[in-house]
């Protein structure tokens, strides 16, 4: 996030938070997983489970 | 390949590496081509609806109302959003655009699968709506359309990635992007899911309709399709509230009142927007009850938490900006003495408010499990997401596009004076359209239903007088809709063909920093507005609270009404 001061922050004082909102692919990867782990995959097995009728 | 060269706008400071200028105008003229095609579309619809006009037969009005639906919600919006990514990314960040050749890849396919789609819904062998629900099956030129345009779309997003990439190797920006960037990066990071998740379902339905698979079951369509269907608004959201903190920031220099919890709220949606994709099955047997109430309440619920910071902070950033320049008489002098002339800034408030008022409240009413079935399928739907994806998503990047043809089409805006009309005009016909439809819904009338009298069927439903003045009034305050939109159409295309041509500023072969103060410099600043209070903006929200809390309550007591449980 936003440095109130021009000096270079060395890698162990940029909060926990901004390291992972500083790194876009590991954003992407959780947007992606998320959703197709609790949405998607969840939904085919609901879907899976339904029995079929006789 | 050729070297890079930036034009430096003198109007802006804003620099543009000019293959990705070319790329961003060609992609936003594409999407005003398409919003023109869909809202001549859109007349058709809303003169049909109105049941004293009437005026398509039943046939052409599902075809009309499948052109309408794609060409609207897909081409317009992901065409502009495309230049969106290629602002925010390479303009913004001052960098080159990653792969140009790439991103041409990405404009020449959306725009040949928008061609074959919109060809195949025209022949009249695709009249599937924009839903396309399997079995109904559509011509496979049809889906083969839409697959295009969105393998185009997923290009797009991969050469945004790319761009943030290029220019965090070559340090363009220090410490964290803009808030506006991180914005469009959420924008980018749910279409990704979306458009993966569009083609694990319109693939097998293409070859579905080319006879090599055999059957595509009607629920696990329904479950794929609105994956896409829906985390496709979610894109519209993310990039629209960037949209907002960019206007702010440019016109007003507002600065978010805490950028870290603004970064927050934009996390949350990269975590949780997309699940609510589940309410649009509410209603359907077969989804457990577990994954309806997780993903549509819990999880949605962080989701719409989200939307509410990001509503709370746009406008408190505004009037912590105006107080800041004077405006601190009562509660209200820094939203009466915004600048409501400039049409950059009004169809942005408008969106904002049109947005939360009408479509996020109907939007968690809609999302509540029980409240559902008492809308589900009727006219409710189509009037709470024209409150989203239209007040909200296009309002502002009409806002957008006035801000942009200056800086980037370097022209001036031709006729200013129906410029300025036109946010109130299409805003609010607008809000009283939407509002107006959801009441139609809420008595029961149907969404995609060509006459709502029934008329010569067997059996006839005595509708309530209220429903046919609702319907009335959706078909005049439609018309009007359509007449603002036409004015942003005539704005728009006037300015390009005869607005009087601006100087188009140095080109130079190298990045230099932002200009101090420039709108480039608004456009990316980091930091928080300078604490102040901002007691007209917790009586907005605390009104929105008080609107959503009543409206909730009266669904709730409709709904014991129509199933009494004594
Ligand atoms: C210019 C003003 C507009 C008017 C008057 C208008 C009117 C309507 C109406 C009345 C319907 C419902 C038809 C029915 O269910 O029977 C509809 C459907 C729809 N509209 Fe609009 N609309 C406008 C602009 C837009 C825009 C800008 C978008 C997208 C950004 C949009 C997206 C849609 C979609 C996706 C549907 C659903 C189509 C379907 O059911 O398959 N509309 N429109």
């Amino acid at each position: 996030m936003a440095q109130d001061d021009n000096t270079a922050q060395g890698d162990n004082d940029i909060p926990l938070m901004q390291k992972i909102l500083d790194n876009h692919f590991l954003l992407l990867f959780l947007g992606v997983t998320i959703p197709a782990v609790l949405y998607t995959v969840w939904g085919i097995v609901d879907i899976m489970s339904i029995p079929l009728a006789k | 390949m050729s070297e890079t060269t930036y034009r430096i706008c003198p109007r802006s400071g804003m620099q543009f590496d000019t293959k990705a200028e070319k790329l961003m105008r060609w992609n936003a003229v594409a999407g005003v081509l398409a919003l023109l095609v869909g809202g001549i579309m859109a007349l058709g619809v809303i003169l049909t609806r109105w049941p004293s006009v009437k005026l398509l037969d039943a046939e052409t009005f599902y075809l009309v109302l499948t052109a309408h639906g794609v060409d609207m919600l897909l081409v317009w919006i992901i065409f502009f959003e495309m230049a969106v990514l290629y602002f925010t990314s390479s303009t913004l960040l001052r960098c080159r655009l990653a792969t140009p050749g790439w991103a041409w890849v990405q404009f020449w396919l959306m725009a040949i699968g928008a061609v074959i789609g919109n060809v195949a819904i025209l022949s009249g062998n695709s009249s599937v709506m924009f839903t396309s629900y399997a079995p109904m099956q559509a011509s496979h030129w049809f889906y083969l359309g839409i697959i295009l345009f969105a393998v185009g779309a997923l290009i797009g997003c991969f050469v945004f990635m790319g761009t943030l990439v290029v220019a965090q190797r070559d340090k363009t920006y220090e410490g964290s992007i803009p808030l506006v960037t991180f914005g469009a990066l959420t924008a980018c990071i749910i279409a990704i899911f979306t458009l993966l998740q569009g083609a694990a379902i319109l693939v097998p339905t293409w070859l579905w309709s080319l006879g090599v698979v055999k059957e595509i079951d009607a629920l696990a369509y329904r479950m794929m399709w609105w994956g896409l269907g829906h985390s496709s608004q979610q894109i519209n959201v993310a990039a629209h509230v960037a949209v907002w903190y960019l206007i702010a920031g440019v016109v007003l220099g507002a600065k978010p009142l805490s950028e870290k919890v603004s970064r927050m709220a934009y996390f949350m949606y990269i975590l949780f927007l997309q699940l609510a994709s589940a309410h649009h099955l509410l209603s359907d047997p077969g989804m457990s009850s577990e994954w309806k109430v997780l993903n549509t309440s819990y999880f949605m619920y962080f989701a719409v938490m989200a939307s509410m910071i990001h509503g709370f902070t746009v406008p408190g950033a505004i009037e912590a900006a105006q107080r800041k320049k004077g405006f601190t008489n009562g509660m209200f002098e820094w939203l009466r003495k915004a600048p409501w002339g400039n049409p950059v800034f009004s169809g942005m408030f408008i969106s904002l408010v049109s947005f939360g008022f009408i479509g996020g409240i109907t939007g968690v009413v809609l999302g509540t499990e029980q409240l559902n079935m008492l809308m589900h399928n009727t006219f409710y739907v189509p009037g709470h997401f024209h409150a989203t994806v239209v007040s909200g998503t296009t309002l502002a990047f009409m806002s957008l596009t006035y801000l942009l043809i200056p800086i980037l089409f370097k022209r001036e805006i031709a006729f200013p004076k129906m410029a300025q009309a036109q946010p109130f005009v299409f805003g609010g016909s607008m809000a009283v359209l939407t509002v107006v439809m959801m009441g139609a819904g809420t008595l029961g009338v149907s969404r995609r239903h060509w006459d709502m009298a029934f008329s010569g069927a067997p059996f006839q439903y005595e509708w309530p007088g209220a429903a046919y003045l609702m319907m009335g009034m959706t078909g005049f305050f439609g018309v009007l809709a359509c007449i603002g939109g036409a004015m942003f159409l005539i704005v728009t295309v006037g300015s390009l063909l005869i607005g009087k041509k601006l100087d188009d500023g140095q080109i130079s072969a190298t990045c230099t920093p932002h200009p101090k103060g420039s709108v480039s410099d608004r456009a990316t600043a980091h930091g928080d507005a300078e604490h102040v209070a901002v007691p007209g903006t917790v009586a907005l929200a605390m009104l929105l609270l008080a609107t959503f809390v009543l409206y909730y309550f009266v669904n709730w007591k409709y709904l014991s009404e129509v199933w009494g449980l004594s």
